[in-house]
């Protein structure tokens, strides 16, 4: 059985795929790969199917050995590259740079039994595959690769300014609000996860404390009383009760999840695409 | 009056609708219409929202919610639960003397209501309960707990919500239920989902 075994990793570097879908209504949240398209990236790279098991290392700097020959996709916020391990090789998972979050492919797959259909680990509740710890051995799958179940997201560049559209709840915290918010320079905070980053800038101020909970999405701009917005990410719980003043544009989710503390974000409105 | 929905950014369709029933019926109607690219379906109280995979699917699900009759909708024959409730939280006492009554005509009352799920989020297998008497309604503790323990049921501002696990919380504890209300090893994960209703049981 070939495998690859974890001599040291970060405490928060996990496996991840494309998540758990239909279970929101049941309070299980998504989860799965906070920059989806780096995990299509580096699945395609070594003919995975794109929401194939990757190991997502948050910061990178963590080191596999190969106990049998096999190639492996490395990409995220480390250059992109397909590396052949030989049989004892060691693979050194490169330190981040420009991002926050690395991911590993192996060719065939990490094979974990999966929990709830996933094999993502839901670091907010806990369910699914445990963080990975030195010693761990992972099993890699069978190696030809099922067919793509998904599209390969596009490489939309995203520009100086990240795109985002008007949220629901302005006509309750304020329409003004949003003005406030595309014409601030937002500075990402060190309280950054999986689940949300928070920013920081000028003080909002929201016209109501929350609203009745309603389901939310990756890329939702969230406003807490407080007045500094978060940003929701993949694993975001499923419904939430604090009024959406944006949601941030699918294709710049990637970039903006991969966001280190200290980033400077600004926002543009983006156009709404005509659908009827 | 029909759904009305958007666009909830650009991966999303976010629908409004009149009532709970409304919502449990639109959720129920999108989720058997097995669409595309629809990876969840969240009813709240008066919201549906819909995600999708791509923003490709989004044109789709927008004609296809706002086609539902969701007035007309027929219920799904809900599931009924009776969960074996203690009368033994922690705020009790304190509830009871908020409403002006004493504990027994609480827990008497409290017992004796038919309870529907509105909803299910802030952690796996977490209801929120509709149906709490408007006499024994109270706002949330002013200083949350750190950590409430699993099978905790807790009131507040006339919802009820029972803990699937030990997490931290701001309700106003009353009891705990013997159920298991989540388990990720089975199928579905979740005791309780978005319609069916509740009867709590004295032990």
């Amino acid at each position: 059985m070939t495998a690859l075994r974890v001599l040291r990793a970060g405490p928060r570097t996990t496996l991840q795929d494309g998540g758990r879908d239909m279970l929101a209504h049941l309070g299980v949240p998504r989860a799965g790969a906070v920059d989806r398209r780096a995990m299509h990236q580096v699945n395609s790279a070594v003919g995975n199917s794109p929401t194939a098991t990757v190991l997502e290392s948050t910061l990178g700097g963590d080191e596999l050995e190969a106990d049998a020959d096999m190639v492996v996709g490395v990409g995220g916020a480390a250059a992109e590259q397909v590396v052949r391990l030989r049989m004892g090789e060691r693979l050194r998972i490169p330190r981040a740079e420009g991002g926050v979050y690395v991911y590993v492919a192996v060719a065939g797959g990490f094979d974990v039994a999966p929990v709830l259909g996933s094999r993502s680990r839901d670091t907010l509740s806990g369910l699914g595959p445990a963080p990975l710890q030195p010693g761990d051995v992972l099993t890699v799958g069978a190696l030809s690769a099922p067919p793509p179940d998904v599209a390969p997201m596009r490489d939309d560049a995203v520009g100086e300014r990240v795109p985002v559209f008007s949220g629901p709840h302005l006509g309750l915290v304020g329409r003004q609000l949003f003005a406030e918010f595309l014409s601030a320079q937002w500075t990402v905070t060190p309280a950054a996860d999986r689940v949300a980053i928070r920013l920081s800038g000028p003080r909002l101020r929201p016209q109501v404390d929350g609203i009745d909970s309603e389901g939310v999405v990756p890329g939702a701009v969230q406003l807490p009383p407080d007045g500094q917005p978060v940003v929701l990410l993949a694993n975001h719980p499923p419904t939430g009760g604090y009024p959406l003043i944006a949601v941030v544009a699918f294709a710049a989710l990637p970039a903006v999840a991969q966001s280190r503390p200290g980033a400077r974000l600004r926002f543009v409105e983006a156009a709404q695409p005509r659908y009827r | 009056m029909a759904v009305t929905a958007a666009p909830l950014g650009d991966a999303a369709v976010r629908c409004v609708v009149d009532d709970l029933a409304q919502a449990h019926a639109l959720h129920a109607a999108v989720t058997d219409a097995q669409m595309p690219g629809v990876v969840n379906v969240v009813p709240t109280w008066r919201c549906v929202v819909v995600t999708v995979t791509d923003p490709v699917f989004v044109p789709s699900v927008l004609d296809f919610v706002v086609s539902v009759d969701v007035a007309a909708a027929l219920p799904r024959p809900a599931r009924e639960h009776q969960l074996t409730i203690h009368y033994d939280g922690e705020d009790l006492d304190d509830v009871a003397a908020r409403c002006g009554i004493g504990v027994a005509t609480f827990t008497e009352r409290h017992s004796q209501s038919d309870y529907v799920v509105a909803f299910l989020g802030f952690a796996p297998g977490f209801a929120y309960l509709s149906g709490l008497p408007a006499a024994l309604s109270v706002p949330r503790r002013a200083t949350p707990r750190a950590r409430v323990p699993a099978g905790s049921v807790g009131i507040a501002d006339g919802v009820t919500g029972i803990y699937p696990a030990a997490l931290p919380g701001g309700w106003q504890l009353i009891g705990h239920v013997d159920e298991r209300l989540f388990d990720g090893q089975l199928t579905p994960p979740a005791l309780l989902a978005p319609g069916d209703r509740v009867r709590f049981m004295p032990a």
